[in-house]
């Protein structure tokens, strides 16, 4: 079982493929998780302190804003984690945790500096692009250590 | 800043999805139910939310998917239901990531489609996933309306 990065990191589809595929899905939800029950001084909605942004020092330099170094203390451990990435690249909008731009070029680019297999996808827009799409991901999935189902 | 006390310490917390032509979310919580032993089930508008120990709940997720797995779509979530920082009935509005969920629900028909033709491609047959040159399609769905609109 391999751990993959998956980006968008709240994608639904990638999250449920990567899972039913046998590998694991590295999301933002698992970093949300992690600091939403972990006890310390209240910082609502979820729970970033000021210490993130110093945190996040290690994947950013000082004088990018706090915000990307934010964001980079959530998925930088699952940068380093990650055994694979899969990306889809045209997310109708961004969201939540991906809402920054600069953060999602910086992730892009850490993850393909560190030489992993990548595999870059557009959401399907028919069924014919879905059957390809899901096949893409199963091919890849497969070829990993852990090899999948 | 004030001492913060977690909830639902050492849960996890997943989503579970229904977009399926013989399935409505009513019909997977009552299944969920008839399983859950404990474990916090919410039924929600697009299926569940599931709230337990890692273990149980994967252990319900796998029942759950049996029952139309092309059509059943499991993801993490990091909150657990009714936390008032996400929660819409505290904040107003949709919850932060539903418009996320209603963007991939739009076309997730495609990926079951997908999922039910796997097992019968040949695993030698090369894929082309779509890239920014494809150029788009008629879905076939799309066309068939179109033949039986004129058709009547």
């Amino acid at each position: 079982m391999a751990k993959v990065f998956i980006y968008p990191t709240t994608s639904l589809i990638l999250s449920d493929l990567v899972a039913r595929f046998g590998h694991q899905p590295l999301s933002a939800a698992l970093q949300v998780r992690e600091k939403i029950q972990t006890a310390g001084l209240e910082s609502p909605p979820l729970q970033i302190t000021p210490e993130d942004p110093k945190k996040g020092l290690k994947y950013a330099a000082v004088e990018v804003p706090s915000g990307v170094r934010g964001r980079m203390s959530l998925y930088g451990p699952m940068i380093e984690e990650a055994e694979a990435a899969v990306f889809i690249h045209d997310a109708d909008f961004s969201f939540g945790c991906m809402g920054c731009a600069r953060t999602n070029e910086l992730i892009q680019f850490l993850l393909r500096k560190r030489g992993i297999p990548v595999l870059d996808l557009l959401y399907p827009r028919n069924d014919e692009e879905g059957v390809e799409f899901v096949a893409a991901i199963s091919k890849f999935l497969q070829e990993l250590p852990g090899g999948g189902t | 800043m004030k001492e913060y006390t977690p909830r639902y310490v050492g849960t996890v917390t997943k989503y579970v999805f229904v977009e399926s032509p013989d399935m409505t979310p009513s019909d997977l919580a009552i299944r969920a139910y008839e399983i859950s032993k404990g474990v916090m089930i919410k039924e929600t508008c697009f299926g569940l939310q599931i709230t337990g120990s890692e273990e149980e709940v994967d252990q319900i997720i796998a029942r759950l998917r049996e029952f139309d797995p092309p059509h059943i779509f499991v993801k993490d979530r990091g909150f657990p239901p009714g936390d008032p920082r996400r929660c819409r009935a505290n904040l107003g509005g949709a919850r932060p990531g539903y418009f996320g969920h209603e963007f991939e629900i739009s076309l997730i028909r495609h990926v079951s489609k997908g999922i039910q033709e796997l097992p019968g491609r040949p695993p030698d047959q090369p894929v082309h996933p779509v890239s920014a040159a494809t150029p788009v399609r008629l879905d076939a769905r799309k066309l068939q309306k179109i033949i039986e609109s004129q058709e009547s």
